[in-house]
């Protein structure tokens, strides 16, 4: 087996267990419900619904919503700090490995189509839109727009979540009649919007994760000061283009090793002929751009 | 300031604000919204 997908094959295993660990809560699954013990108090790194049944923490942009809009409390100190603390040891390894969503993501785009896309014009600027949801649906609609007792509405997984969706509503209104009920046009649009990620990602690799998602904004920003690196040998580097070739994200790794778009799969380090890239918490070598 | 010392310094800022949270009790708030079905995570609230 050659060496990108001994690599690929690692990080499948990983990303598999880290979301069967998170979401170990089997009897959800079969009840319908979901866990209510005290470990939800605190979050996991990736976008994992806790409305999924079997999830056993609490996702992070769910959690920053909802105390962004509580009375009592507003400024999120707990989760702003998690959050600071995960992208400041390793950045979007996260998304790379410990985010259910990036999984199946990766999934959809393993499933072979006539002509994938690697990037097209306008790409790059269009990833700037997830720093706008992350301003208006994360931030600013939860905390400006309350009820009469001052209360706010989690808007980013009203109206966009796709992740939300699929591991908690899709589950939740299939078990559920009373919930199966209820659905209306929201659920009509949420599901609209997921089945057209889906879509896009068989054609274009992690759509949501490229442009929408609130969580890789955050980790994005963090990434040029984690722990965790990618540098480049540039004494070694023959220039041949092959870690670009084969990046996921359509990221350049000899021009900007820590790019925020850069989600840490390794890709690049396996299929680089001279063994020019290093990526983990290893200090810089000499003459590596960093 | 190099690399190393703001990767530090924002090492502590979220040391210091996980704790703040934790202290004046967010992750109370945090488990209320955790332990219920999410209306609008689900899709119909
Ligand atoms: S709907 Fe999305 S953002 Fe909201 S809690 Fe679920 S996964 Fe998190
Ligand atoms: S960008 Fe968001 S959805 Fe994608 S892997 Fe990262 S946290 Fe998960
Ligand atoms: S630059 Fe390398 S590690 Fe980063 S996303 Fe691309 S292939 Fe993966």
């Amino acid at each position: 087996m050659d060496r990108e997908k001994k690599s690929e094959r690692k990080r499948l295993t990983i990303q598999l267990l880290w979301t069967l660990l998170t979401n170990a809560f089997v009897v959800g699954f079969a009840r319908g419900s979901i866990y209510q013990g005290k470990l939800k108090s605190i979050c996991v790194p990736g976008l994992n619904c806790y409305s999924c049944p079997g999830a056993i923490a609490s996702c992070p942009i769910g959690a920053m919503q909802a105390v962004l809009g509580s009375y009592e409390f507003r400024l999120p100190l707990f989760v702003t700090g998690f959050l600071i603390l995960v992208g400041t040891i390793c950045g979007r390894f996260v998304c790379g490995f410990l985010c259910p969503f990036g999984l199946v993501q990766d999934l959809l785009y393993r499933i072979p189509f006539p002509k994938k896309w690697h990037t097209f014009p306008g790409d790059r600027l269009l990833r700037y839109l997830k720093f706008l949801v992350l301003a208006v649906f994360v931030v600013a609609l939860p905390l400006l727009v309350t009820d009469l007792i001052g209360q706010g509405y989690p808007w980013f997984c009203k109206l966009i979540c796709p992740s939300g969706t699929l591991m908690g509503g899709i589950p939740l209104i299939g078990l559920n009649d009373s919930l199966k009920e209820s659905i209306g046009l929201l659920f009509a649009w949420k599901m609209g919007l997921l089945i057209f990620l889906c879509l896009v990602g068989v054609v274009l690799c992690r759509p949501f994760c490229r442009y929408l998602c609130p969580l890789g904004a955050i980790y994005g920003l963090l990434q040029q000061a984690s722990f965790y690196r990618l540098s480049v040998d540039q004494d070694a580097c023959i220039s041949c283009g092959q870690c670009a070739r084969v990046c996921p994200m359509a990221c350049e790794p000899t021009k900007r090793p820590n790019d925020m778009e850069c989600i840490r799969c390794g890709r690049c380090k396996a299929a680089c002929p001279t063994e020019a890239i290093d990526l983990g918490f290893s200090k810089q070598k000499k003459n590596s751009r960093p | 300031m190099k690399k190393n010392q703001v990767s530090m310094l924002l090492l502590l800022l979220g040391c210091v604000c996980l704790g703040a949270g934790w202290l004046r009790g967010e992750n109370g708030v945090i488990l209320a919204k955790a332990i219920r079905i999410c209306l609008e995570c689900v899709g119909i609230g």
